[in-house]
């Protein structure tokens, strides 16, 4: 069943991001980005990272993407008119990019030559509380430092997107 | 003739490598595509990409160390996309284009 499960979301999760690089308009890009994000979730949950996994469900897929979707209707962006890159470039990039993940996927395999097997339920320790606790005992300055960020973020959004004044 | 066992759980390194995948897919999109907006969703994979390796080591070690470091970027990714969106609506109202190779006045 877990394995069913990882393989079924790992594919479309690369589905999607492929889809993402392909498409020509904004919006079916940024679609395919909330798959992407959803099937992620899903492997959150068989790693069991519960609290990570719905804040990744509202946070990104919620508020970010619609922050994204948002801006593109804004702009009312179109589709690319023409890819900025010959097909020589591309078709001599693509063979390079697996080769770099075979690469990639052979350094790993080596690395962890008897790697754990991934159950679902192995691993509690990713409830809500427990992330709460870790959050606010040892995390607690970092954790501090982050609201100090998202107030300035909040400022220069602000800042930059209102309208200039005489 | 036995039949087939079905794997009931895959390793650890699947999850590794499909965060590669992930990962490369972004680089791709970050540098083939032509649009502001879809340059910065390619970041956004990435970035997804990384959280997956996160969660998984934290599996591997049984703690909740990499939990946070994922809710620590995805704190900063929404930082970054409420300010990274309001740069673009700024361009855009300037240049009246989006796309990355005719905004070079930085170009010498």
């Amino acid at each position: 069943m877990d394995a069913i499960l990882f393989f079924l979301f790992a594919a479309i999760a690369v589905v999607s991001a492929i889809n993402v690089v392909v498409q020509r308009h904004p919006i079916s890009s940024a679609l395919s980005l909330v798959g992407v994000m959803g099937s992620l979730a899903v492997l959150y949950l068989l790693l069991g990272a519960e609290f990570i996994a719905a804040a990744q469900m509202i946070v990104y897929a919620g508020a970010i993407m619609v922050l994204f979707v948002f801006v593109i209707m804004l702009l009312n962006a179109g589709a690319e008119k023409s890819p900025r890159k010959g097909w020589i470039l591309t078709a001599v990039a693509m063979p390079l990019l697996v080769l770099f993940l075979g690469m990639v996927s052979y350094i790993i395999q080596r690395g962890f030559p008897n790697a754990p097997l991934v159950v679902f339920g192995q691993f509690t320790g990713g409830s809500p509380k427990d992330v709460g606790m870790a959050l606010f005992t040892r995390y607690l300055l970092p954790f501090e430092i982050t609201s100090v960020l998202i107030l300035i973020a909040i400022i220069g959004a602000v800042v930059l997107a209102r309208k200039e004044m005489e | 003739m036995p039949p087939i066992p079905l794997p009931t759980a895959v390793p650890l390194t699947y999850y590794l490598i499909l965060s590669a995948i992930l990962f490369a897919l972004g680089v791709a999109g970050f540098l083939f595509r032509k649009s502001l907006i879809t340059v910065f969703m390619s970041i956004e994979l990435m970035l997804n990409a990384v959280n997956l390796t996160f969660v998984t080591f934290s599996y591997q070690h049984k703690q909740v160390d990499g939990h946070l470091f994922t809710f620590f970027v995805m704190v900063v990714a929404a930082a970054e996309a409420a300010v990274g969106l309001a740069i673009i609506l700024t361009v855009f109202k300037n240049r009246g284009t989006l796309a990355v190779d005719e905004i070079d006045s930085l170009k010498l």
